[in-house]
């Protein structure tokens, strides 16, 4: 055992550690360093979703059959409530108004489970945030794939619905990708935000699912929500607002995409635009957000 | 810093000029607070804490834990310091803090490079097999792709899982407790580390598997820099460590050679 040589007696704490160059425990990186630090976990990120979505339903007989049959249930909920009992398809033929409802429930249903998954990414990990050290942002970014994979699955039934309806596979499927890329930067960054918050304030894990409810009803998921405006007679910069946010402009760019008489004329102006922005504007911000508390995720 | 390692430094100072020790791991003075949330000091109602909240406008029922209170050490390369003090009394939470896990309330944790805390537990999943479970702890730990394909053999042979029939591709709910250790365990050991925290109770599972980890936690010692043991086991602290700091209601009684420190420690808990 060996105590302090005389040449370092009687320096404080914090000037021995300045000279023998020690850093302090815990202390949050710069930005560029944790870009790098997350590459780095790229593999923990991938497999830690992976893990998370096979453990989802590994009790169940059916197994990995539920990854396709929840989502098919879920239309199906939608489509007997809204389209048969309160018939909100505004004059759509049943032929088109089961895939633009069913997209829009899938595509709602990503953006949605990424903020719930991400408000308890911190606050229901603790345990794994107590135990090992690693950038933390892995873990909301990583709930965000779990959902991305889980979309997946649900886009399986989406082609076979679209096909059941005679909407064929057509080259404007192809804006499924950037639309899905564009789609999923946002909802990280979401998740990353939610993540934040949750870590502080747990109790908006039990808040969120009101405020996701009332958002997906005006963002038009089981309407055409551009006709339903004209119809109430709302005012240019309500209507305006409800059809520029971030999730009625994913929905629309899918149905765009996939659904045959589904035209340009249903998409809100600078639609492209906006879709770029809002991923950009919570990707980026999201991702800063998140880093800027790094260090005190952990505490109860 | 600790008054008893003073009269040391006269030897240390005559026996100059030998390599000065090089601190790794400096604790300035280190608080930590849990705070915690719904620790519900009256009944655990709704209406109760309702009308909690209305009384006393806002904080419902958030309790703060002071676990740690100034703490400061200095922890040298190559040495092995054990951690003693009764339950509660902020052994684990200290080891969290020097591994940068717990943010401190006030004061600062110096170290030099990255601590590690022995343990995986968190991160492995009992729904799914065995084998996944090895590798997504690997990689939680930090291993890359390739060392985790390099060492998983190592791991399965190591926990010895395999020994009784095919048990790695079962999911790891359907393992016996002993089991489930022991694979958490050899997850854990498979990554050298240069400061190492080990918590108490790691030699799990029977005999046989119990020496077998010891051996480890040996080796793992002999590659870290420096190492921190917490145990209630005053007889592994006296095998492995040259230096203990006993910890008492979150404050740092003392700090010592082994022998000085267990004696005291066993003289007020009159063993």
């Amino acid at each position: 055992m060996s105590g302090p040589p005389s040449a370092d007696e009687g320096l404080s704490p914090a000037e021995l550690a300045r000279k023998y160059e020690l850093s302090v425990s815990g202390a949050r990186v710069s930005l560029g360093e944790y870009i790098r630090q997350m590459w780095g976990r790229r593999h923990f990120i991938v497999a830690f979703s992976s893990a998370k979505l096979t453990a989802q339903y590994s009790q169940a007989k059916l197994g990995q059959v539920w990854q396709v049959a929840t989502p098919l249930l879920n239309a199906a909920v939608y489509f007997f409530i809204f389209g048969l009992l309160l018939k909100s398809s505004r004059g759509m033929a049943n032929d088109m108004y089961i895939p633009f409802l069913v997209t829009g429930v899938f595509v709602f249903t990503f953006t949605q489970a990424s903020a719930m998954a991400g408000v308890r990414a911190i606050s229901g990990n603790l345990g794994l945030v107590r135990a090992l050290h690693f950038p933390r942002a892995s873990l909301p970014i990583s709930f965000a794939l779990q959902q991305l994979q889980q979309l997946l699955f649900s886009m399986i039934v989406l082609g076979i619905v679209l096909v059941g309806f005679g909407h064929y596979p057509s080259f404007a499927w192809l804006l499924i990708i950037p639309t899905l890329a564009l789609q999923f930067v946002f909802n990280t960054g979401l998740s990353l935000i939610m993540a934040r918050l949750g870590a502080k304030t747990p109790d908006l894990a039990q808040l969120l699912p009101f405020i996701l409810r009332t958002w997906m009803y005006a963002s038009g998921v089981m309407f055409p929500l551009a006709r339903t405006l004209e119809h109430a007679g709302a005012s240019k910069w309500i209507s305006d607002a409800m059809l520029g946010n971030p999730a009625a402009v994913y929905m629309d760019l899918m149905r765009y995409a996939l659904i045959d008489d589904y035209t340009g004329a249903n998409l809100p102006p600078h639609v492209w635009a906006l879709a770029v922005g809002w991923a950009v504007l919570f990707g980026a911000g999201g991702f800063v957000y998140f880093w800027k508390a790094e260090e005190q995720y952990g505490r109860g | 810093m600790a008054e008893q390692t003073l009269d040391k430094t006269a030897e240390a100072a005559q026996a100059a000029p030998a390599p000065s020790p090089v601190p790794t791991v400096i604790a300035d003075d280190v608080h930590i607070v849990y705070r915690v949330n719904g620790g519900p000091k009256g009944r655990g109602s709704a209406t109760a804490a309702l009308s909690r909240i209305m009384r006393r406008k806002g904080a419902p029922g958030m309790r703060e834990v002071h676990a740690v209170r100034g703490v400061t050490f200095v922890a040298y390369k190559g040495e092995s310091i054990g951690l003693i003090g009764s339950n509660g009394s902020g052994k684990s939470t200290l080891l969290k803090a020097v591994a940068g896990l717990l943010p401190t309330e006030r004061g600062k944790v110096y170290t030099n490079g990255q601590p590690s805390l022995l343990g995986v537990n968190a991160a492995l999943m009992n729904d799914l097999t065995g084998e996944r479970n090895v590798i997504l702890g690997g990689l939680a730990m930090g291993m890359s792709r390739e060392q985790v394909r390099e060492r998983y053999q190592g791991i399965v042979d190591f926990s010895g899982i395999n020994e009784k029939g095919d048990f790695i591709t079962l999911p790891m709910r359907t393992y016996s407790s002993g089991m489930a250790a022991r694979l958490r365990f050899s997850i854990a050991a498979a990554k050298d580390h240069d400061v190492l925290m080990i918590d108490e109770a790691l030699a799990t599972g029977d005999r046989k598997f119990q020496k077998r980890s010891e051996a480890r936690i040996r080796e793992l010692r002999q590659e870290a820099g420096t190492v921190f043991l917490v145990s209630h086991n005053n007889k592994s602290i006296r095998d492995t460590c040259d230096r203990v700091l006993w910890l008492e209601k979150g404050e740092l009684l003392m700090d010592g050679p082994t022998d000085e420190v267990i004696k005291a420690y066993e003289k007020e808990t009159g063993k």
